[in-house]
């Protein structure tokens, strides 16, 4: 980083900023155990309830923010698209399950075709993405940083308008195949969709993992993001390679859009745009380009948005956005590499 | 600072117009051309021609697009001068916006305060004149600038690009919500504030139907943010600025003090859209925080990208063509088509398509935008630093561009200097 570069010339300085750094994590940490506790004891119901809300969040976050740090850790692209590829999973998902197939109700059957669904759709997801790499992102590679960037946000628009005349400028509602009602507990009440949703998750996450650390693939990209160069001179093939990481991230959000569809039941054509930017704080705050942490930073986010959300001491609904978007300027202001990423130094 | 610029009373061969005359005099022209032709020429002309006016090229709409010139040259300072990617610029316009909706309404009714203002002395609320909130919107935007700027602005490209959006989240959804803040009313929320004073000169205020007399004030701010901005490119900040957009490590190097450029920056473009802010709050009379949301910073980006980067004239075209057809073009356009064809196509609709296809098409084959300056076409073409040093085995195919603009550089250093039409690329022989 140039600030830091800049003032390694006055050791004075970067102590005073190590001390500050040090110091505001712990107060802000400790504030928010602090409010954590307050919820707690106040009313323990709703905290549940407001967690598992923020699970369900989470879980979507953390797919949609892997495809943000898979791409980023590649070819260090924000890739803005990405939110709108979600998008179109969600409205994609819709299609198929209920016009395509015509499933409107639980069952196994349902739960049959949601898995052909979610397949499908992460077959449609990854392609688009492939396609947008190939078509857009791949002429860009060795341009400035500030043209594939404005690319990725054009190509935003590009998604948002298919969108608009797919789903059309009003939300849509959907009817869901997840199994309905709750059980219980002890007091609390936890959802069957919200199992549905970790049954899904759970195991597409550990699919990535053994794809990243066991495959021929997965070393290829661990290659590639590493140095692209020396990559190609070991005989990687590069470019299949960012196509194959598109793909799976493709394929993520594709699974997000999914879940989205099913557990929420509404779409709208300008969904992408914020959950998408969401999710890249997640991704952000994990620290970007890192697997581990998009799954986290992505839990995290989502408990805190439905904290904020359901908690009698949270902000509300109405500032969900702010608080988020004020998690990721402290983050960046404080600890750009994020919770889990190793802090990086300027390629000079 | 002026005096860093070598004296530049250059001449084109057979005009005996002196070269920093030309574009005040090609402005002013323009301007007092469009404002006879709606003042005079229009109103005399026979109904058919009034009405394809009114259709086409209504005032209003040129009033507008001026308002998106304005803002779209601040963006230009930061993105194409200093190359820091702002995505949430509509920031500035908003703070702008509500800096005269406190100040020139009746907003704040527990006070009474009245300067030079466009309303009736006993009415309550604060009413400031126009061109004093026109300096307050700018300076309240600058310090906005600042305070944005200087946690964030060591941060890499993209990074930057990040938490420019999330402040330009923040501020709108503070507008919003800002019906209650603690109890206190500040900025009434989603119904925004209305109406906004009118525009007062001396003892005048312009109604909204005086379009024409708003275009003559719109178009002197646009020549003041205009003037401004070729007046700092020239000097010493000005070319900070492009040496920090050109190779950051390199200007530190040379002394260039990294942090104060890059927030300066920051202030002079958020002053521009502030003084956009104020403007087109008087422009529709009132201000609403819908309006305030990323659209509006992606279409100011989408102007910059399309009009030239760094290149005054070519972001004002790039402002005017867009806004024209943003606000009339494609309705009145999708209208007559649909009337030609008897189709039932929702032409607005498109802008998404537009707008996002504009800047995925420009940046593949058109980087340097329509009216490219010719420094900054060599920068978006150079591959990066890194890049260059590891250029091997699949060196891609020799850059014909790069060659071109190396040997025009040569040339410009060397022989005599010819001003070129824009005006702005007197810098180009000079090394930053």
């Amino acid at each position: 980083m140039a600030a830091t570069a800049t003032s390694t010339a006055v050791p004075a300085a970067i102590d005073r900023k190590a001390v500050i750094q040090r110091y505001a994590t712990h107060v802000i940490l400790l504030g928010v155990a602090i409010w954590l506790g307050a919820n707690l004891i106040n009313s323990p119901s709703q905290f549940f309830s407001a967690g598992m809300v923020g699970l369900n969040l989470g879980m979507l976050y953390a797919l949609i923010a892997l495809g943000y740090t898979l791409v980023y850790g590649i070819i260090e692209l924000i890739n803005f698209a990405h939110g709108d590829l979600f998008m179109l999973g969600a409205l994609f998902s819709g299609f198929l399950l209920t016009t395509v197939m015509g499933q409107e109700h639980a069952g196994v059957l349902g739960i049959v075709l949601l898995l052909v669904t979610i397949v499908g759709t992460m077959l449609f997801c990854g392609g688009i993405n492939v396609a947008l790499e190939f078509v857009a992102y791949r002429r860009l590679r060795r341009a400035p940083k500030l043209a594939p960037l404005i690319t990725a946000v054009g190509m935003s628009f590009v998604l948002q308008f298919v969108g608009l005349k797919w789903n059309g400028s009003t939300p849509k509602q959907w009817p869901s195949v997840l199994p309905e009602g709750s059980f219980g507990v002890g007091k609390f009440q936890v959802d069957y969709s919200l199992l549905v949703v970790i049954a899904v998750t759970v195991p597409v996450l550990l699919l990535l993992r053994w794809v990243i650390t066991s495959t021929r693939q997965g070393k290829a990209m661990r290659a590639v993001a590493q140095d692209q160069d020396a990559a190609r001179l070991m005989g990687v093939s590069v470019n299949r390679t960012i196509s194959f990481t598109f793909l799976i991230g493709g394929a993520l959000a594709g699974t997000a859009g999914v879940m989205y569809q099913q557990v929420v039941g509404t779409t709208a054509y300008n969904l992408g745009y914020q959950l998408g930017l969401i999710a890249f704080v997640s991704a952000v705050l994990g620290g970007i380009g890192n697997i581990g942490g998009a799954v986290l930073g992505g839990l995290l986010i989502g408990l805190i948005q439905g904290f904020n959300d359901g908690l009698p001491f949270g902000f509300g609904q109405k500032w969900s956005q702010s608080v988020v978007f004020a998690i990721l300027i402290l983050l960046m202001v404080f600890k750009p590499e994020g919770l889990l990423g190793r802090p990086s130094t300027e390629k000079v | 600072m002026v005096s860093d610029v070598p004296s530049r009373a250059r001449r084109m061969p057979g005009l005996a117009i002196p070269h920093r005359m030309r574009w005040p005099l090609g402005y002013t022209a323009a301007a007092v051309l469009v404002f006879l032709a709606y003042y005079y020429v229009i109103p005399n002309l026979g109904a058919g021609g009034q009405t394809f006016f009114r259709n086409w090229l209504p005032l209003t709409s040129i009033n507008e697009a001026l308002v998106w010139v304005i803002c779209a040259l601040g963006l230009n300072i930061v993105v194409g001068y200093a190359g820091l990617l702002d995505l949430g610029f509509v920031a500035f316009w908003a703070l702008g916006g509500y800096t005269a909706g406190w100040l020139m309404s009746g907003f704040f009714h527990q006070v009474k305060i009245h300067i030079f203002g466009g309303a009736t002395a006993t009415v309550p609320g604060i009413h400031i004149s126009f061109w004093l909130v026109l300096l307050i919107g700018a300076g309240f935007c600058a310090l906005w600038g600042v305070i944005i700027g200087a946690p964030t602005l060591r941060l890499k490209s993209d990074y930057l690009a990040l938490v420019t959006l999330g402040f330009g989240e923040i501020i709108p959804q503070v507008f919003t919500n800002g019906d209650n803040i603690g109890g206190f009313n500040l900025t009434n929320g989603s119904k925004g504030i209305t109406p906004v004073d009118p525009i007062g000169i001396g003892s005048t205020r312009l109604g909204p139907f005086d379009l024409v007399w708003k275009y003559l004030i719109f178009v002197l701010i646009a020549a003041v943010v205009v003037f401004i901005t070729l007046r700092l490119r020239d000097g010493r900040l000005g070319r900070a600025w492009l040496a920090i957009r050109e190779d950051e490590l390199a200007a530190s190097m040379m002394g260039v003090p990294l942090m104060r450029t890059k927030l300066s920056a920051y202030a002079v473009g958020a002053v521009a859209g502030g003084l956009a802010g104020v403007a087109f709050a008087t422009h529709v009379g009132g201000v609403l925080p819908d309006r305030f949301n990323f659209s509006i910073s992606i279409t100011l980006l989408a102007m910059v990208v399309l009009g030239g980067m760094g290149n005054v004239w070519g972001v004002m075209l790039g402002a005017l063509v867009l806004a024209w057809v943003n606000s009339t073009g494609l309705p009145q356009f999708g209208s007559s088509f649909n009337e030609e064809f008897g189709t039932n196509i929702n032409f607005p609709s498109y802008n998404f398509l537009l707008f996002g296809g504009i800047l995925v098409l420009m940046m593949l084959f058109r980087r340097e935008g329509i009216l490219p300056e010719s420094r900054t076409r060599l920068v978006l073409h150079e591959p990066s630093r890194t890049d260059m040093e590891s250029l091997g085995a699949d060196m891609e195919a020799p850059a014909p561009e790069l060659d071109e603009s190396a040997s025009l550089k040569t040339a410009i250093a060397e022989g005599p200097v010819i001003a070129d039409e824009t005006g702005t690329g007197t810098g180009m022989g000079e090394k930053v």
